[in-house]
């Protein structure tokens, strides 16, 4: 995948295999360049990343404490404003949920309060991994961490995870997201995003952890996308206290499928008592899809704006015979740096340039143009109604 | 330079202001405060330019001055007790990363019993960290070290934080003669911050990697040889101080009528002044005594002190802090110095002017009467026998 290119965080480094928050940590890191001083947090990704002598940061980057790592970033950020770097320098704060939620919730909230020019990026594997899976606030419920074990009179982890989206919100943060390793474009935009705004920012992604999660390390990505289509884990977008995005589920997935291939939850599978624990989970996948409108609706979509000159069925017909796009020709219409923006849906190609959806190609941060989208609707926040109001500019190949 | 009558957390904040910390967070506490919100009114009315952050507590105002200085600024905070007990950890952390900052820790005693007055137990928790402490006697001394700890923070051969330590009340909120340095003097004395390494994204530098056992032990000789090469280097900058300012500091100790002292007393901080007094009078009884003084705590002047005291019979030692379960920590450092050596002192040590206890001259030569003639060990110079202790005396 093209967005892998740029190493600025290097290999070699002694992550786990399959660890989700490395994956998270070179994709924000590609987002932002290498502009950018970075503060992190003591927790697995500073320890397999900084073993002396051997660094994986190819930015400037200092770990100092667990709880301190935003108002080491305040210092870093006050620094450079005083000596007029800010602006061209970005900085980031970074350290994992419990460095986050819990042993640093009062530094970062006195970061987000004086309103520091910070993005700080909590990575959330929702447990103390580097310790050995204990609890953290931001586990989930029902999770059997060594701390909040399954047991003959426990399920696991009694309280849901703390609100730390809804807490962002409260200091009046500009920018306040969540985004999955999962899915990568969506991060990547959302990281951009947030760099381009002035003050404190805060972004929280989701990171499976094989080692505490108890799943097998090739499911990260399957898992990460999984905790978004179940409503477990809902990608969202505030600019200024308003939700300005949320990543839409055509149909919500049980959230059962997502618990399954995790050891964490298993003991909800050993018996028919687990049905009401994951009933009581549906129920907050329910609830998150119901708060931040996560469910797409279905067909009804007729609010698509009209565009002007609504082309007659004539017309359409005609220009489908148009042009016929081998895969190789559409994937040159991608949007980027000036060209055309062209995609696939179902054998007709569509023209989307200059659309605000598909600015240079990119859409929501999730789909680039140039590409056969069919299968890619399923997933979508919406149905192909939409794509109505884009001109057909002709026919995509078949395979020979 | 002009001499004003002024409160001592007035001409610490004035001094702080010439030395023209790019980064200021504080947070505040009794007796600290006035200093941090002179120098808040100093930025505010633009005669400080610098970044002064206000910190959710102890714990980040001393991170706040970390990423600061790591980002290649001079820094400056300021604490007390508690706070300096809440930034404990990092203290360790600012050294370990040899990053140069300096603060004025105004001491008070530790909490609990609740009690906001001066003595030295909040210093003295953390004088492992890696920290170079000094200890003001006066308000011109927590002038003037300040300007010290700034020059030695920052040379290159030392690198390590610095506290300059000013007793409680005693100095912090008493209005002295302070003779107040110019600009431009402290601007020859002390140029801008060369930072040896910095954040910088023209040269990306890893900060705070993890050691691994074959590498710690690395660290921490390297932090103790920095903290020797401080004390050759101290002399250095005393010169140029009294070149630029006229004040001349020699060493990390200070004698007192020494020449033919057979009794001298050891202390730091503003008691010392008070125990000169008594010296004073006790000459005039006809008493060969003298006082020791030690500027510096960290690094602790070991050879200063030896030369010193070699000739002394009897050493007393006043500390203001107490190491429980053991004894005093100054008396327990200056004991293992005379250790096996020829012509040791009787050493007698304890503990005076704890919680802001008041030391007279008179407990300074209550001090001495008990202690003709035999050796005590930490006891309590000051104890009074009318406070209740049920419970406790059995």
């Amino acid at each position: 995948m093209a967005i892998m290119e740029d190493h600025l965080f290097a290999p070699g480094h002694t992550a786990c295999s399959g660890c989700g928050q490395a994956l998270a940590v070179r994709l924000v890191l590609r987002a932002a360049g290498s502009n950018v001083i970075i503060a992190n947090a003591t927790g697995c990704l500073e320890i397999f990343s900084s073993n002396y002598p051997y660094s994986s940061w190819e930015v400037p980057w200092i770990h100092s404490l667990f709880e301190n790592t935003a108002a080491v970033a305040s210092g870093i950020e006050a620094a450079l404003r005083i000596t007029g770097r800010l602006g061209n320098t970005k900085v980031i704060a970074q350290g994992g949920d419990g460095g986050t939620a819990d042993i640093g919730f009062g530094s970062l909230s006195g970061m987000l309060e004086r309103g520091h020019d910070v993005l700080y990026v909590c990575y959330d594997n929702e447990a103390y991994m580097n310790t050995g899976i204990q609890r953290s606030g931001l586990t989930p419920y029902a999770a059997s961490t060594t701390t909040s074990p399954a047991g003959k009179q426990s399920w696991g982890k009694p309280q849901g995870k703390k609100d730390m989206v809804g807490l962002a919100l409260a200091h009046g943060a500009p920018y306040v997201a969540t985004a999955s390793v999962g899915y990568p474009h969506d991060l990547d935009r959302k990281v951009k995003r947030a760099l381009e705004i002035t003050g404190p920012k805060y972004l929280q992604i989701h990171c499976p952890c094989p080692l505490g999660w108890r799943h097998d390390t090739s499911l990260t990505i399957e898992i990460a996308k999984l905790a978004v289509q179940s409503g477990l884990f809902p990608l969202l977008e505030f600019r200024d206290g308003e939700l300005v995005q949320a990543h839409k589920i055509s149909r919500p997935r049980p959230v059962e499928e997502y618990l399954r291939p995790q050891g964490r939850f298993a003991h909800l599978f050993a018996g028919e008592a687990g049905q009401e624990q994951i009933a009581a989970i549906q129920q907050i996948a329910e609830r998150n899809i119901a708060r931040y409108g996560l469910r797409r609706q279905e067909r009804t979509a007729a609010k698509v704006p009209a565009t002007a000159g609504e082309v007659t069925t004539e017309e359409k017909a005609a220009r489908d015979r148009e042009r016929v796009f081998t895969a190789a020709e559409l994937a040159g219409f991608d949007g980027r740096e000036g060209r055309p923006a062209y995609l696939a849906y179902q054998g007709l190609v569509y023209d989307v340039s200059g659309s605000s959806l598909w600015p240079d190609g990119d859409h929501q941060g999730m789909h680039q143009a140039g590409e056969d989208l069919t299968a890619a609707m399923a997933d979508a926040g919406h149905g192909d109604e939409i794509l109505a109001q884009f001109p057909v500019v002709g026919r995509l190949a078949r395979d020979i | 330079m002009a001499k004003e009558i002024l409160e001592g957390s007035r001409a610490v904040a004035r001094a702080v202001a010439m030395c023209r910390p790019q980064v200021i967070a504080a947070y505040p506490i009794t007796p600290q405060t006035h200093i941090v919100q002179e120098l808040a009114q100093l930025v505010a009315d633009g005669e400080l330019a610098a970044e002064y952050v206000n910190v959710e507590s102890e714990h980040s105002a001393a991170s706040v001055i970390l990423g600061a200085s790591a980002a290649g600024v001079r820094v400056y905070t300021s604490t007390t007790s508690q706070g300096m007990l809440l930034m404990n950890e990092v203290l360790y952390n600012l050294a370990g990363l040899r990053l140069p900052a300096v603060m004025t820790c105004v001491n008070r005693a530790v909490s609990a019993p609740l009690n906001i007055w001066n003595d030295h137990q909040d210093s003295i928790s953390v004088r492992d960290s890696g920290w170079m402490q000094f200890y003001a006697e006066n308000n011109q001394e927590a002038v003037d070290l300040l300007l010290q700890a700034y020059r030695l923070a920052e040379d290159h051969r030392v690198l390590l934080p610095a506290m300059v330590c000013m007793d409680g009340y005693i100095l912090s909120h008493a209005w002295e003669v302070v003779d107040i340095p110019t600009p431009a003097a402290v601007d020859t004395f002390l140029p801008p911050y060369p930072p040896l390494y910095r954040l910088d994204t023209e040269n990306p530098l890893t900060f705070g990697a993890y050691a691994e056992p074959d590498k710690y032990t690395e660290t921490r000789y390297m932090m103790q040889e920095a903290m020797n090469r401080a004390l050759e280097v101290l002399p250095e900058i005393q010169a140029d101080f009294a070149r630029i300012f006229g004040r001349r500091y020699q060493g990390p100790v200070e004698g007192y009528r020494l020449e033919d002292a057979e009794t001298v007393f050891i202390g730091m901080g503003s008691t010392m002044g008070t125990v000169k007094e008594a010296v004073d009078a006790l000459r005039q009884q006809g008493e060969k005594v003298g006082a020791v003084r030690l500027i510096a705590y960290r690094p602790f002047p070991a050879q200063a002190l030896y030369a010193a005291l070699q000739r002394v019979r009897q050493a007393i030692i006043f500390d203001r802090a107490v190491s429980l379960g053991s004894g005093g920590p100054l008396a327990t450092e200056v004991r293992a110095l005379f250790q096996s050596a020829p012509d040791c002192p009787a050493i007698s040590s304890g503990f005076l002017g704890l919680g802001g206890r008041d030391v007279t001259e008179e407990t300074v030569i209550n001090a001495y009467a008990q202690t003709r003639g035999r050796t005590v060990q930490g006891i309590f110079f000051d104890l009074r026998h009318d406070v209740e202790m049920e419970g406790v005396e059995g």
